[in-house]
């Protein structure tokens, strides 16, 4: 029963990761930018959810509603202001520049917020759970943080492939000048991109601080976590977030019950495991 | 004369130390077809390029209308009413059919062409409006191409290399709907390396040489020798 | 009659006058136990490991493209296995050092083999990945500590030397051997065929690849020569420690994060920009550290600044403008008088 239990587990902790890829999978997707401070975006997100829990007293999914569109307006003042400068041939300048914004996130977070751990509670909803039948108990909070998971990567799918958004995203990703000529200002389109990732990172950000605690130092972490669930699910496709985040939840948790400290290590090996087999992930859709 | 529509002053262009451009100015008269030849490397994309802020000028070396576009972004020279169908095609591979026509027409500027105007040019499009575009033959892409073009509703249609790599038949039937597509109030430019092709459809031609203009004139004007010893630097 | 004939030099009066200055300032290191204080000599060793790393990482992301944020796995690596060669085989740590770059190199082949397929941006994060799967791997083993560490035991220390001075020459002498060491191969391997090779590579993977370069395997050899050194300045860095713990040894921080920002700073690409950005780097160090994590703030926005307004970094901008280089690598046509 533990391992069945192990298996469920992993795969609600499977939509949390799914998050933490889907952002870094779609500003890929648009404009090539891999962008290293991800995950330190993602604790930035989950400090603002903190903050605001504690100075308006609200939930932290309450607080989603201004963490969101707080981290999307992030996204596109960095980009326009930032990253767009960085783009072209040479790979370089964007990692640089990205890692350069890693460092400063995290040390600004610790100048602000201390290198203490910190968590944020849901209060009641925490502890609720469904009980299954052979003692199997899911909690609430875990299943509707996957439900939110499935939910964001279907939108962003719908936007992707049905909106005039995410026709300008495809088409700004298959050819820069002639999107152009099309009377689409490249910056902007890009900077929605950003916008649009980073309010993905701002649930995701939310949602890591209500299930566990965190502290500036974590945000690397989370960015492997997101990372490695890109190119397992295969590079370019956002379903593929999804069953990558749902293959590394459910290793780390299998890992976690033989040995627990193989819990991270179990999910990379899981990782290298299918780069060694399928070099390109199990479903890519981009070159 | 009426004031032109759109005219380059002595446009010039470079590619890094290289000078691509040197000093060109043309001229396009309202609901007039102009047909630019030369031969390969002559700078015909080049000012293409230029013209359509894809390569960044001076201010007042593009003039739109009497205002000084040269150092618009090419968004913003698509938004003056500009619209080009590119050398090769280039088409959106991640886009259908209907979708690289959508995103031609996404400004909203008013104009006689819609999707359903299009369709109607072209049928072929209508029924295949789900493909994605490079599934295509090279004619029918050229007709998306034309037709997302159309979608802007543009004052002025730029065709860069309009037959370059079709087969002759498709060429032909292109001529054939030009009119049709022009016919609508419209100015063009014709980038063409077929000498004849290009006379016949135009009223006024230049011809570009290693970067400048070698000859201008009046298409029914002009002799084949000159154009010759024009195009080739005889 | 005067005829003028042609012929192909690389040295110029720059890189004369830099061999020159170069072989006087190595003497003086050379001879630092004899003038320097001991607080002096720690930090100029720190300086040289910090050297090699910089240049090591140069090598990599600026000759080969490859752009890596993962070789503190290799720094960690050489650090562990001095510790595990000292500790279970009883070998000198002077032995091991050697030996730990040989195991880099051999551990960095599989590695290689692995992350390769990924490409550009995410071939960086793969080697991140590689760095935690060592990290944590480390600290699975409990005869070195687990995920707390090990101390080099006190006898093995006293076999390297007599006295505790001679030992803190000798520590000294190391570090400084291996910067020069590293410099001498990245040197000798660019003026080399690869070293053609691979500038050729690096200014555009297509041409060269229309020219019969073997582009894999031209990364490959440079990504596992660059493992091996790297793993034996980590060797260094942990014997001048004395201590290892998983967490230190596999810090991005401390290894990759400062390296980049040396690199960087100095001017990627060049063989002369990593020694600016080590002398800038602890200038800074030595005058902000007091400030803890704003500090660190600094050095992340000077990066962006560097990489965002002059992205050839300080020496790169310096040669653009003056044509001057102290490595003779570029070939010039001289004009010869008869």
């Amino acid at each position: 029963m533990d391992w069945i239990n192990a298996i469920i587990q992993g795969i609600l902790l499977g939509g949390l990761y799914a998050l933490f890829a889907a952002g870094l999978s779609l500003i890929f997707g648009v404009m090539r930018l891999v962008n290293i401070a991800h995950g330190d975006l993602i604790v930035l997100a989950a400090f603002l959810g903190l903050t605001i829990t504690t100075a308006l007293g609200v939930s932290p999914l309450i607080a989603l509603l201004l963490v969101v569109p707080v981290m999307a307006a992030i996204g596109y003042v960095l980009q326009r202001g930032i990253l767009n400068q960085t783009l072209g041939e040479d790979i370089l300048p964007p990692l640089l520049v990205t890692f350069g914004l890693s460092v400063i996130i995290q040390n600004g977070l610790l100048e602000i917020y201390s290198a203490d751990p910190q968590k944020m509670s849901a209060g009641a909803l925490e502890t609720a759970s469904i009980a299954l039948p052979g003692d199997l108990n899911i909690g609430v909070l875990p299943l509707m943080m996957f439900v939110v998971a499935v939910a964001v990567i279907a939108g962003l799918q719908w936007i992707f492939y049905h909106s005039s958004l995410g026709r300008a995203f495809r088409a700004v990703s298959d050819k820069q000048d002639i999107a152009q000529l099309m009377g689409l200002n490249k910056a902007h389109v890009f900077g929605l991109a950003m916008a649009l990732s980073l309010a993905v990172v701002g649930i995701a950000g939310v949602f890591l601080g209500i299930r566990t605690s965190f502290d500036p130092s974590i945000g690397p972490g989370r960015l492997i976590f997101g990372f490695e669930a890109v190119i397992i699910g295969g590079l370019g496709n956002i379903w593929g977030t999804l069953i990558g985040g749902i293959i590394l939840g459910v290793s780390q948790n299998i890992g976690a019950q033989i040995n627990p400290g193989w819990q991270l290590l179990a999910g990379h090996i899981a990782f290298l495991f299918v780069l060694a087999v399928r070099p390109r992930g199990l479903f890519p859709r981009i070159d | 004369m009426p004031d032109a529509l759109l005219s380059t002053r002595e446009l010039e262009a470079h590619y890094g130390d290289f000078q691509a451009l040197f000093g060109i100015s043309i001229d396009v008269f309202p609901e007039e077809v102009i047909a630019i030849i030369g031969a390969n490397g002559a700078g015909k994309t080049t000012l293409m390029r230029s013209i359509t802020g894809l390569l960044r000028n001076e201010p007042e070396m593009v003039v739109w209308k009497g205002q000084s576009v040269g150092g618009f972004r090419a968004d913003q020279v698509a938004h003056l009413g500009i619209a080009m169908v590119p050398e090769g095609r280039q088409l959106f591979q991640s886009l259908s059919v209907k979708e690289n026509l959508i995103i031609g027409g996404q400004m909203g500027r008013k104009g006689p062409w819609s999707l359903e105007k299009v369709y109607e040019l072209f049928p072929i499009l209508k029924e295949r409006r789900n493909v994605p575009a490079t599934a295509l033959s090279g004619g029918q892409q050229q007709m998306v191409a034309i037709g997302r073009a159309l979608m802007s509703n543009p004052d002025i249609l730029l065709f860069d290399e309009i037959s370059l790599g079709l087969a002759p038949i498709i060429i032909k039937s292109i001529y054939e709907a030009l009119p049709k597509i022009i016919g609508q109030g419209m100015s063009a430019i014709i980038v063409e390396q077929d000498i004849a092709k290009a006379v016949s459809v135009s009223s006024r031609v230049y011809c570009l040489q290693e970067g400048r203009i070698s000859l201008k004139g009046r298409s029914d004007e002009l002799t084949r020798e000159a154009i010759s010893a024009a195009y080739f630097g005889v | 009659m005067t005829t003028t004939s042609y012929s192909i030099s690389r040295s110029s009066k720059a890189s004369r006058i830099a061999a020159v200055a170069g072989i006087a300032v190595l003497a003086l290191l050379i001879a630092a136990p004899w003038w320097a204080g001991r607080a002096d000599m720690r930090l100029l060793s720190e300086m040289f490991l910090y050297l090699s790393l910089a240049c090591l990482w140069n090598l990599l992301a600026g000759y080969a493209g490859l752009v890596s944020v993962g070789q503190q796995a290799f720094v960690g690596f050489g650090g562990y296995m001095l510790f595990a060669l000292a500790i279970f085989a009883g070998i000198s740590p002077l032995v091991a050092i050697p030996m730990a770059g040989v195991l880099g190199a051999l551990i960095a082949v599989p590695v290689a083999l692995l992350i390769f397929r990924l490409r550009g941006a995410y071939f960086a994060i793969g080697t991140w990945v590689i760095a935690e799967v060592f990290r944590l791997s480390f600290a699975q083993i409990s005869a070195l500590g687990g995920g707390s560490g090990t101390s080099l035991p006190v006898a093995i220390i006293r076999d390297m030397a007599s006295s505790r001075a001679m030992r803190e020459a000798t520590t000294y002498w190391l570090a400084l051997g291996m910067a020069v060491l590293v410099l001498a191969v990245i040197y000798a391997l660019l003026r080399s065929r690869r070293g053609l090779a691979l500038t050729a590579i690096r200014d555009s993977e297509l041409a060269s690849q229309s020219f019969g370069i073997d582009i894999w395997r031209n990364k490959f050899f440079v990504y596992v020569i660059t493992a091996g050194l790297t793993a034996m300045t980590g060797a260094l860095i942990f014997l001048q420690k004395l201590r290892i713990s998983p967490d230190a040894a596999f810090s991005v921080n401390d290894w990759t994060a400062f390296v980049i920002f040396i690199v960087v700073i100095g001017g990627i690409g060049t063989l002369e920009g990593p020694i600016i950005g080590v002398i800038v780097f602890f200038l800074l160090r030595e005058t902000l550290s007091d400030l803890g994590t704003t500090y660190l703030l600094i050095l992340g926005v000077v990066a962006i600044a560097v990489m965002l307004k002059a992205p050839n970094g300080l020496w790169g901008t310096l040669k653009d403008r003056t044509g001057l280089e102290l490595f003779p690598l570029s070939r010039r046509v001289m004009k010869n008088k008869q």
